[in-house]
């Protein structure tokens, strides 16, 4: 099979270092994976492309970058899952970390993130005489989340650090998780008070990128999301992200139907009047422009609201 | 064509002019609809930070309301169809699951056998009404009209409860419409990432920033209007984008169409019953280039 690589290059020793592409036409096996085709680059025909790889296998961790546009591990992605027959494939360092060489980033920023969650086990009491134990369900539940390889794909395509480079992160959030979620931890409290602040749990857009992108199925989205509820039913101080779910389920519970003017007036509260009063402009504009809803700014409950309200209790119950 | 309509909180509250616009396009298309009035929010991954079984509960509760009409849903919002579709993904995998659920819809005489299917306007108009048909509509095409697709999170990730292997075309299916209409596809990067409207309430500066670079990208990169299958985008982008471009310190001036606008400008609707004098980010100069004043 014939393939053309786009290579994303940067080397830090030019006089003048920027990044520019370099193409590589190749012939290749098609169960090739990209790594095996870098390698092949490197090994006959530009032995200054440089990439980091070890195990080869999904495991390691190191091999993480962009294939045509998203982050995932070269050792795992077939070329042929990427291109027909002619079709270029192209390759870039991950985002949202800095770039050592070509396809090489530093990942000594996401290490400080996950040593920001305090990534080990606090438990509390005397030690027992044998091991810490947990049960065979705890773990279990765990286990998804314990197969992180740490391999940053999932920091590298996530939206959020794309404009802020202080949010905690996929990666680290999940691994919070796994503290949080771990009955022998007992540092659960603070660890939830510590992600309730700004650039924490509360900061993810939801997006779902790092899902899509995690070579691992860890599935860090659905942690965060789990650290939220675990916040909410530990009761973190409330914050306008804890707020706006409470609200937001109790408006559901009342109406069935989202009301966005009560949800911002009770999200911000009196204590972000400011941010209240700073939304009159756009209301006003709204207004102007007739976007009125047809039931008027308020709904009024949906007809069966009572069985709505009757899942509410149950689902809580059988909890 | 028929199927039961799930027209989402936004389209009935924000956002009017969605509504509106597809009421005007689908009976020109042969599509029926039946609104679903009793069906709850799909909890929008907000209520699933609080308890994600409650967002099943609700879902599960919807696809059995549409299931016991023996009709697929159709969404007009990528939230509502993501939130769904995710729901939908689990109770049909996971049949312990299911039993659970259908023991809490017990009480009002639902169950739900995991048979509904759930689908987005836009995959609606490619896959059940088709291009031809499509095309057969079109009377006014959207020629010199460059637009840059912006699909919203929820319609394009996770691909597996999107069922993408079994319809791979879903992931370019809006480059796919705006072709069909006559218009110009202005490609950016941003076209499938996050809007930030999820966090506009958490963290505005992040939101804002996040819809400076989009609107601003698809522009710099030649468009005259974005389309949106999302009303949740199309709230931040439309809504707040001169607070995002003062942020930023820039200037952006990119009219946010909902995908029913579009086509139905194509159709040759009338803009008023569009709702596109509605929309806060002016149209008017981008339609000139169809011909069509504001
Ligand atoms: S879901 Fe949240 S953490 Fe994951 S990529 Fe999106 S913003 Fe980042
Ligand atoms: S969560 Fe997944 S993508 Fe993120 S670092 Fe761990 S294995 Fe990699
Ligand atoms: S847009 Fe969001 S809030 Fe509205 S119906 Fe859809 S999911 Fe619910
Ligand atoms: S882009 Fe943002 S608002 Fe739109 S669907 Fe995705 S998360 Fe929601
Ligand atoms: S080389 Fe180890 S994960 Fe790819």
């Amino acid at each position: 099979m014939h393939t053309t690589l786009r290579i994303r290059r940067f080397n830090p020793e030019h006089d003048h270092p920027s990044s520019y592409y370099q193409e590589y036409d190749l012939e290749i096996d098609p169960s090739d994976s990209v790594l095996d085709g870098l390698i092949k680059i490197r090994e006959t025909i530009d032995d200054s492309l440089t990439l980091r790889c070890s195990c080869r296998g999904a495991i390691c961790g190191s091999c993480g970058m962009r294939i045509n546009g998203h982050a995932t591990l070269a050792c795992k992605t077939k070329m042929i899952s990427m291109a027909s027959e002619g079709e270029t494939i192209q390759v870039e360092p991950m985002n949202n970390m800095p770039v050592i060489k070509d396809l090489v980033t530093d990942m000594a920023p996401f290490w400080a993130k996950i040593r920001q969650i305090q990534p080990w086990l606090q438990p509390q009491g005397l030690p027992p005489t044998a091991e810490y134990t947990a049960s065979p369900e705890s773990m279990n539940h765990l286990s998804g989340v314990m197969s992180c390889i740490m391999c940053g794909v999932c920091v590298s395509d996530c939206t959020v650090l794309e404009v802020d480079k202080t949010f905690v992160g996929p990666a680290a959030l999940a691994k919070a998780y796994r503290f949080v979620a771990d009955p022998r931890d007992a540092a659960t409290s603070q660890r939830l008070n510590f992600l309730n602040q700004p650039s924490g749990m509360w900061d993810c857009t939801r997006c779902m990128e790092c899902i899509q992108v995690c070579p691992k199925g860890v599935g860090p989205m659905d942690r965060i999301m789990a650290l939220r509820a675990k916040g909410l039913a530990k009761k973190v101080p409330s914050t306008c992200g804890s707020r706006h779910a409470e609200v937001f389920t109790d408006i559901i519970k009342h109406k069935g139907i989202l009301d966005e003017p009560m949800l911002a007036i009770r999200t911000f509260g009196l204590k972000n009047i400011g941010r209240l009063l700073a939304m009159i402009p756009m209301v006003l504009q709204s207004l102007l422009k007739g976007k009125v809803p047809p039931l008027g700014p308020l709904h009024r409950p949906i007809p069966g609201i009572q069985h709505i309200q009757r899942l509410f209790k149950q689902v809580r119950i059988t909890r | 064509m028929k199927y039961a309509f799930f027209p989402g909180c936004v389209s009935k509250g924000a956002c009017p002019e969605l509504y509106q616009s597809v009421m005007q396009v689908y009976p020109r298309l042969g599509i029926e609809l039946a609104e679903m009035t009793t069906a709850s929010c799909t909890g929008a991954g907000v209520l699933q930070e609080k308890d994600p079984r409650l967002g099943d509960a609700l879902n599960a509760r919807t696809f059995a309301l549409a299931e016991q009409q023996g009709l697929p849903i159709m969404t007009i919002c990528s939230t509502c169809q993501g939130v769904m579709s995710q729901a939908n993904h689990r109770l049909t995998t996971r049949p312990h699951y299911l039993q659970e659920m259908n023991d809490l819809l017990r009480e009002e005489g639902l169950t739900y056998r995991g048979t509904t299917t759930i689908k987005h306007f836009l995959w609606i108009l490619l896959e059940d009404v088709g291009e031809e048909t499509l095309r057969q509509h079109i009377t006014r095409p959207l020629s010199g009209l460059r637009a840059a697709p912006f699909y919203g999170c929820y319609i394009q990730r996770p691909t597996d409860a999107l069922e993408f292997d079994r319809n791979p075309d879903r992931g370019k299916s809006l480059e796919r419409i705006i072709e069909i209409l006559g218009a110009e596809v202005v490609d950016f990067p941003g076209k499938t990432r996050c809007c930030g409207f999820p966090i506009l309430t958490i963290n505005e500066k992040n939101s804002l920033a996040m819809v400076a670079t989009h609107t601003r990208d698809a522009q710099s990169h030649g468009a005259d209007i974005m389309v949106t299958p999302c009303p949740l985008c199309h709230l931040n982008l439309d809504g707040m984008q001169t607070n995002a471009a003062r942020q930023e310190q820039t200037s952006i001036d990119l009219p946010i169409l909902h995908l029913p606008q579009l086509l139905g400008l194509a159709m040759g609707l009338d803009i008023k019953s569009l709702g596109l004098n509605r929309n806060l980010i002016s149209p008017k100069s981008a339609l000139s280039k169809i011909g069509v004043g504001l």
